[in-house]
């Protein structure tokens, strides 16, 4: 352990943060876009500290976001990776974590297929523990830069209207960005067709529609969901083509959206099948600009955890 | 073996309550009445403000020898079970490898003989647990089993369990069934609903396991066979047992305290001492247990005590052991949380599961002069707070901890031998 003296905290989800913490955090990020903006995109903000990946699923942009975010930073990072550890000889994750720790890190960014794991290994380590996915549950990160973007267009998300389409019931991200959405004042609907909801959406701050004509009219951004092959092979739904037909947004039906309406995704994006390839490459696709923003949502993640706000890097040009 | 003499309490049994002292002797009550004297050389237990009564009978016991014996053994739950007041329990039979066999069964009788409670083995329906074929019911039947179940697993296929059933009732033994439909259970780890939706893990509904007890109820209907339900956990499944019942049907039924006790909402903190099989239900189903454990419907308090080392728990939820430990808790819970009274939570605790796993004539029934002493003193005032090691047993997958509970047991006699003593194994 380091002798941190900020109090230790953790991101395991939204719920972490209240509306005025998220607005913080979102404020926080568009000063670290202004530094991602230099030529030489790096301050040492958190230099001495260091910043583990550990990551048990498989995951190319979150971890190097995470990376990425760190380095910029000052941190030190390190990264678990499971196909080259310990975990193959049946190492128990408590285990790992406590091995890792021993050699005194600050952050743990957690990846896992199991809903839950962040919680659990925040519960065995000091260090802050940042939660980069976990199963169903959340993706809070995830969720910030998406609520970044969308701000950077959109001003504010109050009153505005937002759809999220597909896989709600599979999908850590769909939680989280309910959760932020609605924190922020938007309106949240649910597109899916019942077999793609949570059993149950009790005490879900949202609509639901099966109707996804119906609903893009009336949405400032539209979010996409990835669909994943083995949903068919679920009995889930029929196909792949059937879900296109009438959950994809295709040529046709993205027409329905408003002027100015924004389609977010996740990634990584199935062309063809969720998002039509025309639709993912348009002006009002703001794909490639929620990866970027990833950076500076989660430098500033790793800043309000880690970091001293005497230590908040000073802008270039303006009054500090 | 020395003579015991209990005194000044208040006997409890099936038939009534009454101040009595009670004598022990060669293992046999040798006499039971008011100002009886102590025959010289008696160790002489002081009962004063304790309720006196016959041992508590477990029907669901997971005593995990052979092959898990680093969770616990018959022995670390046999003492376990001495210190919660049984002085009965029936051993589930999936071990490693399951009891399906004589040669399993005989294996743990004889790891019973040095036990701190009689161990009933209850035998497996099919081969391996498996639900392919019938085990060799008879020859286990010979052996003394009375209870056979695939506990961990239901019996899938509906003719094996119509011939299983057909084929029990020629032994006059009992099929226990541990309800759920796999094809709607398989890859969930709590209860589907308002909590798994939120917490993204995958839920069993509720219908799972009552798809199961619909069918068992008819086909006890087709076949005449007696069935006893496991471990029930849902509002539904409740209802249907208490319709089965007024119809005339033989069934049975028992529930775990942890789902009179906990509920789904406890899975928020992600802590796999709350995965347990069937899962904690909503606070609904709660209530609906409770409710079924008050007006008998539910026949029996039964721990499902499920003992797991801290490496099978302590893991992301889904890939955790089911179950939770329950043998040292039953009793306090039953009398801290069901509202009945004394005599109501013994008679589910200890004479009504005793008739239902056949051995009424050493346990529960009535404390009188010749039967074996197989007896428990509670101390019915007693409040203490549960703590996280797990007492006696090898594993310590305890939900309760934390938890203040009342009424606690303070002697426990088997056949004579007083095995706890105020609260302290006595071996």
């Amino acid at each position: 352990m380091s002798a941190g003296t900020a109090p230790v905290s953790d991101l395991l989800s939204i719920a972490d943060l209240d509306r005025h913490g998220i607005v913080e955090l979102l404020d926080l990020a568009d000063h670290f876009t202004e530094i991602n903006r230099r030529s030489i995109p790096k301050v040492p903000a958190l230099r001495g500290k260091t910043v583990v990946s550990l990551f048990y699923e498989d995951s190319t942009r979150t971890r190097l976001s995470f990376e990425t975010a760190a380095k910029r930073l000052g941190a030190d990072t390190m990264t678990f990776s499971v196909a080259t550890s310990s975990v193959k000889k049946g190492e128990s994750i408590r285990d790992t974590v406590q091995t890792i720790d021993a050699f005194g890190v600050d952050c743990f960014v957690v990846r896992h297929k199991s809903s839950g794991v962040p919680h659990q290994i925040a519960g065995w380590t000091d260090a802050s523990v940042v939660n980069g996915g976990d199963g169903w549950h959340a993706h809070p990160t995830q969720a910030l830069l998406d609520a970044y973007t969308l701000r950077t267009h959109l001003g504010s998300l109050r009153g505005r209207h937002i759809a999220i389409v597909g896989d709600i019931k599979h999908s850590r991200v769909a939680r989280s960005d309910i959760e932020c959405f609605t924190a922020l004042g938007a309106t949240v609907t649910l597109v899916a067709p019942p077999t793609l909801l949570p059993p149950s959406l009790e005490g879900w701050p949202v609509q639901v529609s099966h109707d996804l004509d119906a609903v893009l009219p009336t949405v400032d951004v539209c979010a996409l969901l990835r669909i994943q092959l083995e949903r068919m092979t679920d009995g889930l739904i029929p196909s792949l083509r059937e879900y296109t037909e009438f959950f994809g947004l295709t040529v046709r039906r993205a027409a329905l959206l408003r002027p100015g309406a924004l389609i977010t995704h996740p990634g990584p994006m199935n062309r063809g099948v969720e998002i039509a390839p025309e639709v993912a490459d348009a002006s009002n696709a703001v794909i490639t600009e929620q990866v970027a923003n990833g950076v500076a949502v989660r430098m500033a993640v790793l800043f309000l955890l880690l970091g001293q706000p005497s230590q908040l890097p000073p802008l270039s040009e303006g009054p500090e | 073996m020395t003579d015991l003499v209990i005194r000044g309490g208040t006997v409890i049994d099936e038939s009534g309550e009454r101040r009595a002292d009670v004598v022990v002797s060669d293992g046999e009550i040798a006499a039971i009445g008011t100002d009886l004297d102590a025959p010289a050389g008696a160790i002489v237990i002081d009962a004063g403000g304790c309720v006196v009564a016959p041992g508590l009978v477990d029907l669901h016991t997971h005593l995990r020898q052979p092959g898990k014996e680093e969770a616990e053994t018959v022995e670390s739950g046999s003492r376990a079970a001495a210190l919660g007041g049984y002085t009965a329990v029936l051993a589930m039979p999936n071990t490693t490898p399951a009891i399906d066999c004589a040669g399993i069964v005989r294996e743990v009788q004889a790891l019973a003989g040095t036990a701190l409670c009689d161990v009933e083995v209850s035998g497996a329906i099919t081969v391996g647990r498996a639900g392919e074929r019938l085990s060799p019911m008879a020859e286990m039947s010979a052996l003394g089993v009375r209870i056979f179940t695939d506990d961990g697993t239901g019996v899938q296929d509906d003719l094996l369990m119509r011939r299983a059933l057909e084929y029990a009732s020629g032994l006059g033994v009992t099929l226990a069934q541990h309800c759920e439909v796999t094809a709607l259970s398989a890859g969930t780890s709590m209860h589907e609903g308002e909590w798994s939706s939120r917490l993204g893990i995958p839920g069993q509904p509720s219908e799972a396991e009552e798809l199961m007890v619909m069918r068992d109820i008819a086909l006890s209907r087709l076949t005449g066979g007696r069935i006893h339900f496991q471990h029930l956990s849902t509002a539904g499944s409740v209802a249907m047992v208490q319709a089965a019942k007024a119809g005339g049907l033989p069934v049975t039924a028992e529930a775990a305290p942890h789902h009179f006790t906990l509920t789904d909402a406890c899975c928020q903190t992600y802590d796999a001492v709350y995965k347990v099989h069937p899962p904690l239900r909503s606070e609904g189903d709660r209530l609906a247990i409770v409710a079924g454990l008050r007006s008998d419907t539910i026949d029996a308090i039964a721990t499902d005590h499920a003992p797991h080392a801290r490496q099978d728990k302590e893991r992301p939820f889904d890939e955790a052991a089911p179950g939770m430990l329950g043998l040292e808790y039953a009793l306090s819970l039953a009398l801290t949380e069901l509202g009945l009274g004394m005599a109501d939570v013994l008679a589910r605790l200890s004479w009504q599961p005793a008739r239902i796993a056949g051995i009424s004539e050493h346990h529960g029934g009535r404390l009188v002069e010749g039967r074996r002493a197989n007896l428990c003193v509670i101390d019915p005032t007693a409040t203490w707070t549960i703590d996280a090691s797990g007492g006696a047993s090898r594993s310590s997958n305890v939900p309760y901890a934390g938890r203040t509970v009342t009424g606690r047991v303070r002697h426990t006699v088997l056949a004579g031998e007083p095995v706890v003593l105020d609260g302290e194994a006595q071996r």
